[in-house]
């Protein structure tokens, strides 16, 4: 095939790749979008292997690679999900690194000049070094979802000072790689060394619920990780599908920022949320009062309200409650009961997770509306449910001077009747007291989400 | 013009454009399909594999093909479980038939 078939194959592997992520912009359409994705890339491996001559190593490794994944896709958890796709990342940036050694080691079999020129040593640093950064990262941001680690921020003196110090040893040392005339080992893996080094100490001070940040950064990450390696090999499909995934990332990551109010680079700085579990203090020290109920009473009252709106959260990811939710929600649609699901963008472990998990039950998507879509409808809803969820729903948010100020929260406080469902009277992510378990119109229900969802069903 | 451009500065423009083009697609992404977002773009980002072919492509026998080739698994990993976890999850956002909605 000749140079000029090849690159328009790609361009139209490219837009395929655009049509795809244009395609999600609506449920209906987003299957044909995905079909999209598919085809972009059967035609970009389909044409790549025409410039390469090990068939049977290439075509052996992608049987076992696409085997690996189908099983991973098939068997996988939805309330796993950001543990899939955390590890997913730390893939394309262990890839990464590796095209970019082989690249170093052999610039001919990628069209590169024998020595290599410092356009190429720039594009390559730059690769190798996301690519790293994205692996360890991932590979933290992975134990730290999936629980083998935990999700409190690990923190010491000097961390921050720490790591740029070692962010400038590895710029330096991809300086002396780049100015030295011959291929210098080395430099090069030492940087590289560094960059993994550096991936690890950036994760591990952000906790737990920070992490749909962490989660989108990485997505970014690993498209800017691939776009690096187009560069360095001048194939502008690269280019264009890791700047799609690395633009994607970043708009998430801002998404989920603005969702909780706080700066980037504060939560890339981490250490928020360190007590996050303890029991919350109260500010006068002074024992407040809430009302706990049963199970019974609430599926009482949901069932004779006109009208409820169920807030899931985390606590229903981890107790798996999605189905039992499901049902709930259709023994109460059958009573006449009006039942909504609001959702919170960043409820959950990543973005959309409580989308995904409420779709799994099969709870129609009509039915689940987002924070700006819903937040007016609870002043004159009867019932509100909140399921594991607590910062996302705490007034707090309104009162200046509180740490959470300014948070766009769910404005579940408005509604006539409130009942939550938590494990204890445990303090949220941030640490912070929640009023909303002290009003007097609210009831706490206290035990495992999906226990407790079934109790509620069984009382209808 | 004067003289050749540098390679360098026409895959920049790909990239400038490419970043604005993604950055209009992703804003009309629905929040609710934020997830399979996530996993698409996670397989896309899987095109890596184009490069990783390429390391194991050259005939001549030497370590830097067997690099590659690991390369290659790992991005097909990817390529695979990133388009079929998503087909797994689009398929639950399926309108169902018989609405249980009011």
């Amino acid at each position: 095939m000749s140079a000029n078939v090849v690159a328009l194959a790609y361009l139209v592997a490219s837009v395929f790749f655009i049509l795809s992520l244009k395609g999600l912009s609506s449920p209906e359409s987003a299957r044909r979008g995905n079909l999209f994705g598919m085809v972009g890339m059967a035609i970009a491996i389909g044409t790549t292997l025409t410039l390469t001559q090990n068939w049977a190593l290439i075509l052996g490794c992608i049987a076992i690679g696409g085997v690996v994944g189908a099983i991973v896709a098939q068997r996988v958890q939805m309330t796993a999900m950001p543990e899939l796709v955390a590890f997913m990342h730390s893939l394309v940036g262990l890839a990464a690194v590796f095209i970019a050694i082989t690249a170093v080691n052999n610039p001919v079999s990628f069209g590169l000049p024998a020595v290599l020129p410092k356009g190429s040593k720039l594009e390559l640093f730059l690769g190798t070094f996301i690519g790293a950064m994205t692996w360890s990262g991932s590979v933290i941001a992975f134990l730290k979802l999936s629980g083998r680690m935990s999700g409190t921020p690990i923190v010491f003196t000097g961390q921050h000072l720490f790591n740029l110090l070692l962010a400038i040893a590895m710029i330096g040392f991809g300086l002396w790689f780049f100015f030295d005339e011959t291929t210098n080992w080395t430099a090069f893996a030492a940087m590289t060394g560094i960059a993994f080094v550096l991936g690890f100490l950036i994760i591990i001070p952000i906790g737990g619920a920070d992490m749909p940040v962490v989660i989108s950064m990485l997505n970014s990450y690993s498209g800017w990780a691939a776009a690096g390696i187009g560069f360095s090999l001048g194939n502008p499909m690269l280019i264009i599908a890791g700047s799609l995934v690395g633009s994607s990332g970043a708009i998430l990551s801002y998404i989920m920022c603005k969702a909780m109010n706080r700066p980037f680079l504060s939560v890339i700085l981490g250490g928020f949320g360190s007590d996050g579990g303890a029991v919350a203090a109260t500010a006068d020290g002074a024992q407040k009062n809430y009302r706990s109920g049963s199970a019974e009473d609430a599926a009482f009252l949901m069932g004779n309200a006109d009208s409820v709106i169920i807030v899931p959260g985390y606590g229903l990811a981890v107790a798996r409650a999605q189905h039992a939710v499901k049902e709930l929600a259709e023994k109460l649609h059958k009573k006449g009961v009006n039942v909504r699901f609001a959702i919170h963008p960043v409820a959950g472990r990543m973005p959309g997770h409580m989308n995904v998990l409420l779709a799994e039950a099969e709870i129609p998507y009509e039915q689940v509306l987002e924070m700006e879509e819903i937040n007016s409808d609870f002043s004159n809803t009867d019932v509100v449910l909140v399921l594991g969820a607590n910062d996302v729903v705490n007034p707090a948010a309104n009162v200046p001077g509180s740490p959470i100020y300014g948070m766009p929260i769910l404005d579940v406080h408005k509604a006539r009747t409130v009942m939550v469902v938590k494990r204890s009277m445990a303090a949220g992510y941030a640490g912070l007291d929640n009023d909303l378990f002290y009003m007097d119109k609210t009831m706490m229900i206290f035990g495992d989400a999906k226990k407790m969802v079934e109790n509620m069903v069984k009382a209808l | 013009m004067i003289g050749e451009i540098d390679p360098v500065i026409i895959n920049l423009t790909v990239f400038v454009l490419a970043v604005f083009v993604g950055y209009h697609v992703v804003w009309n992404v629905t929040p609710a399909l934020h997830t399979p977002l996530m996993s698409v773009t996670n397989a896309i980002s899987g095109i890596i594999l184009v490069g990783a072919m390429l390391a194991a492509g050259p005939a001549e026998t030497d370590w830097g093909i067997w690099l590659g080739a690991v390369a290659v698994t790992l991005a097909s990993i990817n390529v695979f479980g990133g388009f079929l976890v998503s087909q797994r999850m689009l398929e639950m956002f399926k309108k169902k038939d018989k609405k249980g909605n009011a």
